[in-house]
């Protein structure tokens, strides 16, 4: 094959793949939208607390299954809290007050974290190397990573999962129900409290997960953070409450971004990654404000 | 005739809401539109506010014709509307909500607003004086700093009638401007509706439910059922209509 | 007892609609501005006047111009500090390439420019709305940042990208100390403040909250959307970039793009929340909350390791600050949505009655 196909195709992977990074992020925002109709901006600190947590215990000794588990408990806490603390106090209030109430939580995670585990970065390993796939660079010449290639099939797993959950079960159908009206899902007899209860918590697993994929690509640093903020124009693109929303989202400003740096980025000086996935999404918006697959919203007078 | 509804279909995808509907009002009068629920009533008033555009007819208002028109080219020409769920705003007080209805007369610009002395000052005292006259009209003297969102709703109601005055509008459109009162709110409104009507000599066009209200109060009556008009007379000969009691009366055909 | 206004009657409707329809207030702002003008310049001492005050002013001035678009429109923007970047960088230029413009026409057309930029991205506010909006002003910020970082010209093709901002001359005298850098931003953002307070208390302020709380019923009484949001989005920016020049030329004394990150945007968005939204004294009580809190912090920290005999890190400080304004925010939000302005405002009322309970 011609060398600038094998690039294109290289980078174009990379892209797709990265994609799928931010998606992993992205599906934390959209569980709890999903749920509760709160665009938790936390999410990105949930995410490095989550790593932090976890690298800490390990680098501390601690087996890694115990490490996992443990981290998973103080997510699942760390949920339930913030539900408590924050948002029922919150309840009735306009989505942007708990918007801003999130931001504030993000400050308080970013400063607790740092506190309780220092402020060094870490390195992850999970045991599966950033090289490329042997078949693949042998056969082809095309240059893969192992490691992306493990990520993304892990948030495949976890969108099916997910999806499954939330389109069988009789919680999932609880949790679109409180979503969608939190009065009516009360008059049902549905337990508001226990619902949101649980949602915080699998956003929680989901944020470690992310945590850890991330983390071994970037290493477990304060700049994890900013990672949450790349997966916003990924819900921008894929509408704010849809599960496949977040992988599609997510391949798009991935593959585009990666794209864009490549072949587009030279001639304007390079650096553009740090808005062009921002760019991209506000055009979308502009043709559709609610996002691929988000939910149009009729303003009745 | 100051307005004139002809043939006017309205549709939402598959639903239709209103179905070549034609109808005329007089200026200075009042002319109810009533109706089961579900009849269209309310469609119609949007429609003649430019809120929603038909699909099929046109509207003909003091001369102009016209099918697509916007909202607030409607309120220029002196169209002015209140709502079924109150469109107040809420972070407001009662003053600011009835001052924004003069917001179509005001003709200052914004530097000349941010230096206050000068044209903009006087405007904004001139047009304070005509809003403090409606508040003494609808006696809310004792409410005017209120944020609106404090208020009941009966005085928010009385508030958007405010508002929809302030802009001395030609044609005032009411959608269920009686709703949720008891009878002695209900009797003010009534008795404030009349007076603009008088007073002013404002066309009014109002939906109601209240039979008892729209018997008293309007000069003519519109009545729709399922987007069709079924009669258009005075409040007697609509009352005796046999099509129009089977209508509330739920009788199939 | 004090504060009561038996006697003051208002008998026309100028006396009614002024910024200070109580004879108190107006004294005490009267004094204020005499203690501001006059007593601090001369008894401050360098370190308050120029690492605090100026600040203080500078930032209450671009929470002025959130304000205007976030609280008063309801168009929530997380690009407040791209637009000082706007206003810094394009002030240093016009200073530079057109000397004889003078400083305040020069700072009026940094401003004017930022305005330009905040239309540009408040297009997209025609058609989104919320949150949705928000995501879309990180694209302004982000944007803005590397356009000023990789085009030369705005640094004047300097090597380090950071430039030095040049001294303030009005009519041949130089404000070089502290103490006239501190009254030069005194001026100007009080001006800015009264323009500011009149516009929101006119028909543009009410056109402003018509679309913050109801849009669609805004349109249909009349009000034109494109132009009303707009047009907050340009004098919000303005604002911005007016205290954005004010900034480089009065506090930092440099042009650097990384002064103008997003933390900068959350930090303004956070003094109008604390300081309250809707609300020009917000503005500037958040600004002071902010800008002296950390202060308070690291002196309070500095007792406690006295006391202790524990040292207090600088990292443990910073994320403790990090901690309490988080809290705080959600603090505000939950007690208190209306900030600072709000408290400020019941106590008021409460001096009302004082000595009587109620």
């Amino acid at each position: 094959m011609p060398i600038e196909v094998v690039f294109f195709i290289e980078v174009l992977a990379g892209g797709l793949l990265a994609g799928v990074m931010y998606a992993l992020v992205a599906l934390g925002f959209v569980l709890i939208y999903k749920a509760s109709g709160v665009f938790n901006f936390a999410q990105g600190a949930m995410v490095f607390f989550a790593a932090l947590t976890f690298v800490s215990l390990v680098e501390r000794g601690w087996n890694f299954w115990l490490a996992l588990l443990v981290t998973l408990a103080v997510m699942v806490v760390l949920g339930l809290a913030t539900e408590r603390v924050v948002l029922r106090p919150l309840v009735n209030q306009a989505q942007i007050t708990l918007f801003m109430a999130t931001i504030g939580l993000t400050f308080v995670l970013e400063g607790l974290s740092q506190l309780i585990w220092g402020s060094q970065p870490h390195g992850l390993e999970l045991g599966i190397p950033d090289v490329p796939m042997e078949w693949l660079s042998q056969k082809w010449n095309i240059n893969i990573s192992q490691f992306d290639l493990f990520a993304a099939f892990i948030a495949g797993m976890l969108v099916a999962v997910l999806a499954v959950f939330f389109q069988r079960t009789r919680i999932g159908r609880a949790l679109r129900a409180v979503a969608d009206d939190h009065q009516a899902a009360l008059a049902v007899g549905i337990p508001l409290q226990h619902i949101w209860a649980i949602v915080w918590a699998v956003a929680g697993f989901v944020a470690l997960v992310a945590g850890l994929m991330w983390g071994v690509r970037n290493g477990v640093q304060f700049a994890l953070t900013f990672v949450a903020l790349k997966a916003l124009p990924v819900l921008l693109i894929g509408g704010f409450e849809s599960i496949p929303g977040a992988i599609i989202g997510g391949l798009i400003i991935g593959a585009t971004e990666k794209l864009a740096e490549v072949y587009v980025g030279p001639y304007v000086g390079g650096g553009i990654e740090s808005w062009f996935a921002y760019v991209v999404a506000l055009l979308f918006l502009l043709v559709r404000p609610e996002g691929l697959f988000g939910e149009k919203h009729i303003d009745r007078v | 005739m100051i307005l004139s509804v002809e043939n006017v279909s309205l549709a939402f995808g598959g639903v239709k809401a209103l179905r070549e509907v034609s109808f005329d009002v007089k200026e200075h009068e009042i002319r109810a539109i009533i109706g089961p629920n579900g009849a269209g009533k309310s469609s119609m008033l949007n429609v003649l506010n430019g809120v929603y555009h038909p699909q099929q007819g046109t509207i003909r208002f003091q001369e102009k014709t016209f099918k697509d028109m916007d909202p607030h080219e409607a309120a220029a020409l002196g169209i002015a509307r209140t709502f079924q769920n109150i469109a107040l705003f809420k972070g407001m007080t009662v003053l600011d909500n009835i001052m924004t209805g003069r917001n179509l007369k005001m003709r200052c610009n914004f530097v000349q607003q941010a230096f206050w002395a000068g044209p903009a000052r006087r405007e904004e005292l001139a047009h304070r004086r005509a809003v403090e006259e409606i508040i003494d009209f609808l006696e809310i003297q004792h409410i005017r700093r209120t944020p609106v969102g404090r208020l009941p709703y009966g005085l928010q109601k009385r508030v958007e009638l405010g508002r929809a005055l302030a802009a001395e509008p030609r044609m005032l459109l009411l959608d269920e401007p009686m709703a949720g009162m008891n009878l002695e709110e209900k009797q003010d409104m009534c008795r404030f509706v009349l007076d603009v009507n008088e007073q002013f000599g404002t066309t009014i066009v109002l939906i109601e439910h209240d039979m008892g209200v729209v018997m008293d109060i309007s000069d003519r009556v519109v009545v729709l059922d399922y987007g069709k008009k079924i009669a258009d007379g005075t409040p007697d000969e609509v009352r005796n209509d046999q099509k129009v009691i089977d209508a509330y009366l739920g009788v199939t055909h | 007892m004090l504060y009561r206004e038996a006697g003051q009657f208002k008998s026309t409707y100028a006396e009614d609609q002024r910024i200070f329809p109580i004879r108190q207030d107006r004294i005490a702002f009267w004094l204020l501005m005499l203690v501001a003008f006059v007593a601090v310049p001369l008894v401050g001492n360098q370190y308050w006047l120029g690492a605090m005050l100026t600040p203080f002013l500078i930032f209450a001035l671009a929470a002025l111009g959130l304000n205007i678009l976030t609280g008063y429109a309801g168009q929530l923007s997380l690009g407040t500090a791209a637009f000082m970047a706007v206003g810094a960088f394009m002030a240093y230029n016009f200073v530079l390439r057109m000397p004889w413009l003078g400083i305040i026409p020069s700072f009026i057309l940094a401003g004017l420019c930022a305005a330009a930029v905040g239309i540009v991205f408040g297009l997209p506010s025609l058609r989104i709305k919320g949150f949705y909006l928000a995501v879309a002003t990180l694209a302004c910020q982000f944007f803005v940042l590397w356009a000023l970082q990789r085009f030369g010209w705005f640094t004047n093709y300097s090597s380090s990208g950071v430039v030095t901002a040049q001294n303030i001359v009005i009519l041949g005298v130089p404000f070089d100390t502290p103490a006239r850098k501190y009254v030069f931003t005194l001026a100007v953002v009080a001006v800015m403040a009264l323009l500011a307070k009149n516009l929101m208390r006119s028909e543009t302020g009410r056109a402003f909250m018509a679309v913050r709380d109801m849009d669609v019923a805004a349109s249909v009484i009349g009000i034109p959307m494109m132009k009303t949001k707009l047009l907050a989005f340009a004098i919000s920016s303005f604002y911005c970039g007016v205290a954005g020049a004010l900034h480089a030329f009065c506090y930092l004394g440099t042009v650097e793009p990384e002064a103008y990150s997003l933390d900068l945007s959350f930090r303004i968005l956070f003094m109008i929340i604390i300081g309250g939204v809707g609300s020009i004294l917000g503005a500037f009580l958040g600004s002071a909350f902010i800008t002296l809190f950390p202060i308070f912090l690291s002196i309070a920290s500095g007792w406690v390791s006295h006391l202790s005999g524990v040292e207090i890190s600088h990292a443990t400080i910073s994320n403790l600050e990090l901690i309490i304004f988080g809290g705080l925010i959600i603090f505000f939000l939950i007690v208190e949505p209306n900030g600072l302005a709000r408290l400020w405002q019941i106590a008021k009322e409460k001096l009302r009655l004082w000595p009587f309970p109620h």
